[in-house]
């Protein structure tokens, strides 16, 4: 019933500037019909998408700032960090079956992904921290083969579907004509709470002073004596958990599959770079606004289009730039401001 | 199907001269990616198939070599040239994905070898791209989605919404449905398709809410159907956005739904022109050998699969195993004298079966086991839209 | 010729080994690898190519492959109108007109992506060339009108003027010639005075910078020709495979570019060249054996990243070379 009051308003619109029939928000496609115009905003439309941008950019944060804290701190380019975001989400669906219950899956996952983290840092990535960064970028691009690869062998081809609790399925009523899955603002205050418990652990306790030392100067904080190798694995290990919890929390809408990590990881490199690398602040806010951008573009940038061209030709540009748009970005800080929005102060 | 390399090139200098007691069937389809649950099915019904001819077409040896398409055109195109060049199959037959098979279809057709897709059916090779040495076991991408815009009409549906994936089988889809629905298509939505395909859709679907259409209209095979159908379900859509589907809702998606309880696809309705509760001996046989080998129910794509096997099995018995006669081979695949799972059709001056096109329900059988039911025939020996375009009259 | 080392008689071996073989394994009945030869030379331009930027440079591109896609559709672009109409001034089946095509954008290209790429260093640099590639992957795809992700298939070859590339051998043997020239044209940009400032910037480029060298105009140059000689490799590639799409550009492509370099042997004549024939013949034989193929061969690059140095020349250099 308030979606009909939603759209008898933008009808409304539609009929007084036009005088032809009514046909909705004007994406009509071989139908005429007078196209509201960018201004005739619906409001709603807006605010679900802006909160869709923001989901997108928490889970983006999730995963951008393991990968920046590794890179920051250990120097290592880990292109197999979307691995890591893969096998939480599997590990959670596995255990969702095992327990009966998604809710204490997540909860044991968690430390599991990290234990994996940890073992992955001992293995292939302390062999590899005094390489170059490039030999970095190929090791790693063999290791995303390799898991994807167990990963298939061990849960098979297939994506795994995790059913969510009843109260989870369903909506919740902000206001009128504005209905919201309840799932979506779940994922919503977790990565506002995980982001509010990095932001305590980085500023106002030990390990966090360890980690921001490390980021400024890391040759320093090993002559003064801190265990190195063990503040390695600990980052490391609370990374791979950061990205296994945004898997974790994104499967229940798209199914667990294998290869989800694979354009994430690309992402937030983007996010990262923006951002500044090694800073959790630039972390967050790199992941918000790559997150809003990324989503109210692909909703909006049509409409926008449309304003100064032809409806054909922002039809068929749109899609395009719309998926190009944080590569823009992007190239255009690098250009300009190469050490990133919120860089950490390097002495 | 493992094939073994012999690891000395130079033993694989010496050629095979193409034995006669053996017929190669080279099959393509997707093993690798999350795709591969539909190319496993497929997998299935052929091994299936083998089975139940006894490894042999006639007197003719069967071998069935696989190629893996890695969802991807360019893959499916170099397994193509492999089992043409290396294993110098006879026959060239699977093809999931559309683009997959536009992209290969010269490496198998332009080698003189039969083509036979028991998926794919891109509006080209219907049409304009049509050939002599290519047929199809399944049908042209429009005629499913143009049947339920046909039931769309009758059901009083006035405006609709619609989201497909962005390649040539989601754009025939929508191009489908658009030629036979008579209502208002409010807002249009291709969606990034491919390994890494968009399977977040809550943007399209506010914007699909924010239309005002009375119905949405999507095509999501594989992985993407399933999470489309959570993401629908969860945004509260049911009542006020009812959902129309052609292969969304199918054999591979209902376990994983009925597993996770995704109540609401219970009496949800597509076409199709096959349903596994259709009644003749060869479905019959087949429908029972499959639930008890595989455990679950085949999909379309299995049927298809399937009756892809038995059409080059009936054109090797009619030329009497002499496959050198590539003309009597032709005729005899033009005959489709075989049982096909859906009963029996013929082929157009294209190639594609002139078959019957069906209203179909999500039901629950007497095992309780959620599965897709005939409810009415929605088309009669209907012929694609392209087949005027073909050369071959 | 005395003192011919022996990574230079390794060199020609190989060279000739590449000539003659597969012609040999195509007229014994097997086809099939005279494609995967072919395959692989094509790639091994696109591997020295890069070697000149990365592999002497010290110049990190993580996106090489877009030129091969750009390189690509230079030919199958003008191939299309040429069938299906529109776009006079480019439809047209003529492969000097269309390779031409291909290194003129692909130059293009590296020169406006490798002028601002080249303002950053170190793993900046590498996430900008990345999305350089990534923005013209994403443009290709949604370039509906040449089939965007479905790609699009060329009815014809480029025309030369007496060579048929419909057959087989003779596309082998342009492409063959075309990877010694490339090999030859690298190997003379190193040996000159404009190659030691590239390989002096990458060995100490603030010392480079005060020796009066303006060392980004070096690399912009080197840049520009690495780009262009990969979009030759595309545009040969798209008519080896005779189909084309943007999955050529995607940024796995270049990282697989990118691992030819090393494994073969980086800031070496062959090195690019061995790097391609293992990972096309590994990449061959595994898929052969098992659909999981990519687990053994990820471990395979694992492994090879630890503890091979200096890539597979490193291990057939003998001594004082």
């Amino acid at each position: 019933m308030r979606t009909t009051s939603t759209a008898t308003r933008l009808t409304a619109r539609c009929n007084r500037a036009s005088g032809l029939e009514t046909c909705g928000r004007g994406f009509a496609s071989g139908h005429v019909c007078n196209s509201p115009g960018f201004f005739d905003l619906d409001y709603a439309l807006l605010f679900t998408q802006t909160l869709n941008g923001l989901q997108l950019g928490l889970l983006l944060f999730l995963v951008a700032s393991g990968l920046s804290l590794v890179f920051g701190i250990l120097d290592f380019v880990n292109l197999a960090h979307g691995s890591l975001y893969m096998l939480g989400a599997f590990i959670c669906a596995s255990l969702t079956f095992l327990l009966g219950n998604f809710l204490w899956a997540v909860l044991l996952a968690l430390p599991l992904t990290g234990v994996i983290g940890y073992v992955v840092e001992r293995t292939i990535a302390r062999a590899l921290y005094t390489r170059d960064h490039l030999d970095q970028v190929l090791g790693t691009f063999g290791l995303i083969l390799v898991i994807d690869t167990l990963t298939h062998l061990i849960w098979g081809p297939e994506g795994i579907a995790i059913p969510l609790p009843a109260w989870l399925d369903s909506q919740v009523t902000l206001a009128e004509g504005l209905v919201v899955p309840t799932y979506r603002l779940l994922i919503i205050s977790t990565g506002l709470a995980a982001a509010g418990g990095l932001f305590w652990l980085v500023n106002y306790t030990r390990l966090g002073m360890l980690i921001r030392a490390g980021a400024s100067n890391r040759t320093m904080v090993s002559a003064l004596g801190i265990d190195i190798q063990t503040l390695f694995a600990l980052v490391f290990a609370l990374g791979a958990m950061l990205a296994g919890l945004a898997g974790m929390l994104v499967s229940p809408i798209t199914e667990a599959s294998i290869g989800m990590g694979n354009n994430i990881i690309i992402t937030a490199f983007v996010v990262i770079i923006v951002g500044g690398i090694g800073s959790m602040k630039g972390a967050f806010v790199g992941a918000l606004v790559i997150g809003l951008i990324d989503t109210l573009g692909r909703s909006f940038i049509d409409d926008f289009f449309k304003l100064f061209m032809s409806s054909d030709a922002a039809e068929t540009s749109a899609p395009a730039v719309s998926a190009m748009l944080i590569y823009i970005i992007m190239a255009a800080i690098l250009a300009v401001r190469p050490q990133g929005l919120f860089p950490p102060k390097v002495r | 199907m493992k094939r073994l390399l012999t690891a000395a090139l130079a033993a694989t200098m010496l050629t095979t001269p193409a034995l006669s007691a053996e017929v190669k069937v080279g099959f393509v389809t997707t093993l690798t990616t999350g795709a591969a649950v539909i190319g496993n099915d497929m997998k299935n019904a052929v091994d299936l198939a083998i089975e139940h001819m006894g490894g042999k077409m006639g007197d003719l040896d069967l071998t069935v070599i696989y190629g893996d398409d890695g969802f991807k055109p360019e893959t499916g195109k170099q397994a193509t040239d492999k089992l043409v060049k290396q294993d110098d199959v006879d026959f060239v037959a699977g093809f999931i994905w559309s683009h997959v098979l536009l992209a290969s279809r010269k490496s198998a057709l332009d080698a003189g070898k039969f083509l036979i897709s028991s998926n794919a059916g891109p509006s080209p090779v219907a049409g304009k791209l049509c050939h002599e040495n290519f047929f199809s076991t399944s049908w042209q991408n429009d005629q499913t989605p143009m049947a339920l815009g046909e039931v769309l009409n009758q059901n009083g549906v006035k405006s609709l919404y619609v989201m497909a994936p962005n390649y040539a089988a989601g754009k025939n889809m929508v191009a489908g449905v658009e030629r036979t629905f008579k209502g208002k298509i409010l807002g249009k939505d291709l969606t990034k398709w491919g390994a890494d395909a968009q399977l977040d859709f809550s943007a399209e679907l506010a914007k699909a809410k924010a239309s005002g259409a009375e119905g949405l209209f999507v095509f999501y095979p594989g992985a993407a159907g399933g999470a489309f159908i959570k993401q629908y379900q969860q945004a509260g859509l049911k009542d006020t956005l009812p959902l129309y589907t052609v292969f969304t809702v199918d054999g591979l998606a209902l376990p994983k739904l009925q597993k996770a309880n995704f109540e609401s696809v219970l009496g949800s309705r597509t076409t199709g022109h096959w349903a596994p509760s259709m009644d003749n001996p060869q479905n019959n046989r087949f429908v029972a050998d499959f639930k008890a080998k595989y455990g679950q129910y085949p999909s379309n794509y299995a049927a298809q699969s399937y009756d892809a096997m038995f059409l080059i099995k009936s054109a090797v018995e009619a030329v009497g195993g002499d496959l050198s006669d590539q003309a009597a081979v032709r005729a005899a695949l033009e005959a489709a004298n075989y049982d096909s799972v859906r009963g029996s059709y013929t082929y157009g001056s294209n190639h594609m079966p002139v078959q019957n096109f069906y209203l179909l329900e999500v039901v629950a059988d007497a095992d309780g086991v959620w599965t897709l039911d005939v409810v009415s025939t929605v088309f009669e020996n209907h012929v694609d839209s392209y087949a005027a375009d073909c050369a071959m009259q | 010729m005395t003192g011919f080392k022996r990574s230079s008689w390794i060199t020609l071996a190989t060279m000739v080994g590449l000539l003659i073989l597969p012609p040999v394994f195509f007229w014994t009945g097997n086809a099939f690898y005279l494609d995967l030869a072919t395959r692989l030379v094509i790639l091994g331009i696109a591997a020295t190519s890069l070697n000149l930027v990365l592999g002497y440079g010290g110049l990190i591109s993580f996106g090489h492959a877009a030129y091969i896609g750009i390189g690509a559709y230079a030919v199958g672009i003008p191939v299309y109108h040429e069938f299906y109409g529109g776009f006079e001034s480019v439809a047209s089946t003529n492969g000097l007109f269309q390779i031409g095509m291909a290194v003129v954008i692909s130059a293009l290209f590296a020169l406006i992506t490798g002028a601002i790429s080249l303002r950053t260093k170190g793993v900046y640099f590498i996430m900008i060339t990345m999305a350089f590639a990534q923005m013209a992957y994403y443009l290709f795809i949604s370039l509906d009108e040449y089939g965007g992700d479905d790609g699009l298939v060329i009815e014809v070859r480029s025309e030369l003027p007496l060579i048929n590339l419909d057959n087989p051998i003779q596309l082998y043997l342009v492409c063959w010639v075309s990877l010694a020239a490339a090999m030859l044209i690298v190997r003379t940009i190193i040996h000159s005075r404009f190659g030691m400032v590239l390989q002096g910037a990458k060995g100490n480029n603030e010392r480079m910078v005060t020796l009066g060298y303006n060392t980004y105009l070096y690399r912009l140059v080197a840049y520009v020709i690495s780009g262009a000689m990969a979009g030759f490799a595309g545009a040969l590639m798209g008519n080896f495979s005779s189909f084309i799409s943007p999955e050529m550009m995607a940024w796995s492509r270049s990282g697989e570019l990118m691992f030819m370099v090393i494994l073969g042997g980086s800031a070496t004549t062959l090195g690019p060249v061995l790097g391609s024939m293992v990972f096309i013949v590994v990449e061959e034989v595994l898929s052969s054996f098992t659909i999981y193929w990519h687990l053994p061969f990820g471990l395979m690059l694992i492994g090879i990243v630890l503890y091979v140095r200096g890539g597979l020349m490193g291990l057939f250099k003998g001594k004082g070379d």
